[in-house]
């Protein structure tokens, strides 16, 4: 891991923890952001972690840019010794896998995908080696995801696979992006998942969709009326597959306000999970099962 | 009761100084495209300089005033019509309850913007009434307005029959945006580095409030790599990051995008530097099929770039206190 920093333009400084993705580029990212947020320097107006890397905005009048760029320097030897782990939560967000939805929009952008002759579960499992759909869905569920980043447009979570990279799911972004994403869609590109909080272009593959809103500027679906943005980095995601009776279960209780998402407090430690993903996640869904 | 939409234009928007401090959520600061002229109108009609506004894309609204007030359009150059007669831009004018403003063909620039002595008055959102529309937020409802809305507007009878002095207003469109490289510079080669601000590019159909796009250049080479884990396998791909206001993705290679006050707040595509702030401006008033070249300068001039356009701003203030 190289940290890399460059100006983004004069009132932008962009650091990169690493080239590739990794949670302890993550971890190393986050450190820092948060130590940058805690330095409370003047002039700055927007910190931003992403994946492996962050984004500071600032203004040149206030801190030149140079100068900023020493403070962040100065920043990453704290960061790099801070411990990587943290409290967070767990939360179990209910997946309609192959839905009607999705299926449509897909079949309408067929011609920008690298298989114009199948769907893009079809697609990802083959790619993924995999001998059925079947097969692929239950390994893109069966382990917890990580919320690594918040962002693209209005609270929409990146999701990291919890398990060794030998095992992480990958698949391209669509040849030529979409101009329409189901709102709520389940998407993957790289070895990145993502939740469509909004209804909007995309060129994620697309699995399936979530009847659980994850933004409301109204602010008026229970569990979303103290912040319109449920999800924050750090954020532990179990994904749930239902079939279409639920789904539409769930929608019609969320839009009565009686329900909410099953969430836990939980203890994330990385270097536990490098040691053995498999008795961390089986702690973590524990955890959940208990909620 | 106040200001009632006739005709809603082809998209009109409320829009202050924007939201910042939500980009970590991936809500952008938004605001006017064009902070210069927003501020200059708001100061024109005797308003806070971040007051809200109506930003108008290529086609003006009409809209019917249910109280007195007083108006200045900014921006843009197209005709502003009080009742079918013509009133100068850059210039407050009293406006009757029961009058209607409306407007006529776009001659220059791409947006104007409209502001009403009291400001318009929609409810805030995260601190601003900016329109951020894909994340309905802001504005009338968080979208555009349409016909048959009834926009509030603050206290303030304004003060009419001031105009901004001709050398204070800013002289058509520009053909130049300066940029500091860097970001994912040094993933395309020399050749490629030298071609990106040597050819002229056209401003793409695809340019709105989150970006604007740009084509007609040669195609960016890449300096090989083996695709880094997360990042997906296409040259142009990065596990995705933050976007800058103002960074220049080339998805491809391309075709570059540069993100304005909408931009989306990340992803995974690669940045070869962003335009400075000063010229941020600009690109508000450039309109499709317009030729561009971009301009490298180093931090040294984008600074002084960015000094010459707030002493530009401080005129603009001092000449209307």
């Amino acid at each position: 891991m190289k940290t890399r920093y460059s100006y983004g333009g004069d009132e932008h400084i962009f650091v990169e923890m690493d080239e590739e993705m990794s949670l302890d580029a993550f971890f190393k990212a986050i450190s820092m952001a948060n130590a940058v947020r805690a330095a409370n320097l003047p002039g700055v107006t927007e910190v931003c972690p992403a994946n492996a890397s962050f984004q500071v905005k600032f203004d040149p009048d206030v801190i030149a840019p140079a100068a900023m760029m020493e403070e962040l320097k100065r920043l990453e030897h704290a960061a790099e010794d801070a411990p990587k782990r943290m409290k967070t939560r767990i939360i179990e967000v209910p997946v309609y896998f192959q839905d009607p939805w999705t299926h449509e929009t897909l079949m309408r952008f067929r011609e920008r995908h690298q298989d114009p002759n199948g769907t893009d579960l079809e697609y990802a499992a083959r790619i993924n080696g995999f001998d059925d759909v079947a097969g692929f869905i239950e390994a893109y569920h069966a382990n917890p995801w990580f919320v690594s980043m918040v962002g693209f447009v209005a609270g929409l979570p990146f999701l990291y696979q919890l398990v060794e990279r030998e095992r992480q799911l990958e698949a391209p972004k669509y040849l030529r992006p979409r101009t329409d994403t189901p709102k709520l869609t389940i998407g993957h590109g790289g070895c990145f998942g993502a939740l469509y909080s909004v209804r909007g272009a995309g060129g994620y593959q697309m699995f399936g969709i979530t009847p659980m809103p994850i933004y409301d500027p109204t602010q008026t679906i229970s569990y979303m009326r103290d912040f319109m943005v449920f999800f924050r980095p750090g954020d532990i995601v179990k994904w749930a597959p239902i079939g279409r009776e639920e789904h539409d279960r769930i929608a019609a209780a969320i839009e009565a306000g009686d329900w909410t998402p099953k969430i836990a407090e939980v203890d994330f430690d990385l270097a536990a999970f490098n040691a053995d993903p498999d008795a961390t996640n089986a702690k973590l869904m524990e955890a959940l099962r208990g909620a | 009761m106040a200001l009632e939409v006739l005709k809603p234009g082809l998209l009109t928007t409320v829009q202050d100084l924007g939201r910042p401090g939500y980009f970590h959520l991936g809500i952008p600061e938004g605001g006017a495209m064009d902070r210069e002229a927003l501020i200059a109108g708001n100061l024109l009609v005797g308003n806070e300089e971040g007051a809200a506004a109506l930003e108008a894309v290529f086609v003006g609204p009409e809209l019917a005033f249910r109280r007195d007030a007083t108006v200045a359009v900014t921006g843009g150059d197209m005709p502003v019509m009080l009742d079918g007669e013509e009133r100068p831009g850059w210039a407050s004018f009293p406006v009757k309850a029961g009058q209607v403003l409306s407007f006529g063909y776009l001659r220059g620039g791409a947006r104007v913007y409209i502001c009403v002595s009291g400001g318009i008055a929609t409810e805030p959102a995260l601190g601003s009434r900016s329109t951020y529309a894909i994340g309905a937020l802001g504005g009338v409802g968080g979208r555009a307005i349409a016909a048959g809305d009834v926009l509030p507007l603050g206290e303030g009878a304004g003060k009419p029959g001031r105009s901004l002095p001709e050398n204070l207003r800013r002289a058509g469109p520009k053909d130049r945006l300066r940029v500091v490289t860097g970001l994912y510079w040094h993933r395309i080669t020399p050749e490629s580095q030298k071609a990106f601000f040597a050819d002229q590019w056209k401003v793409a159909p695809e340019a709105d409030r989150m970006g604007y796009r740009f084509r007609g250049g040669r195609p960016l080479d890449f300096v090989p790599r083996t695709p880094p884990f997360g990042a997906g396998s296409d040259p142009s791909n990065i596990v995705d990051g933050c976007y800058p206001y103002g960074s220049i993705q080339v998805p491809g290679g391309t075709e570059p995008i540069v993100l304005h006050r909408d931009a989306v707040s990340g992803g995974g595509y690669f940045m070869i530097g962003a335009v400075i702030s000063a010229d941020m401006d600009l690109i508000a008033q450039m309109q499709p099929h317009m030729p561009v070249h971009f301009e490298e300068v180093g931090m040294e001039a984008a600074l002084a770039a960015r000094a010459e356009r707030a002493k530009g701003v401080a005129a603009i203030r001092a000449a209307l206190a």
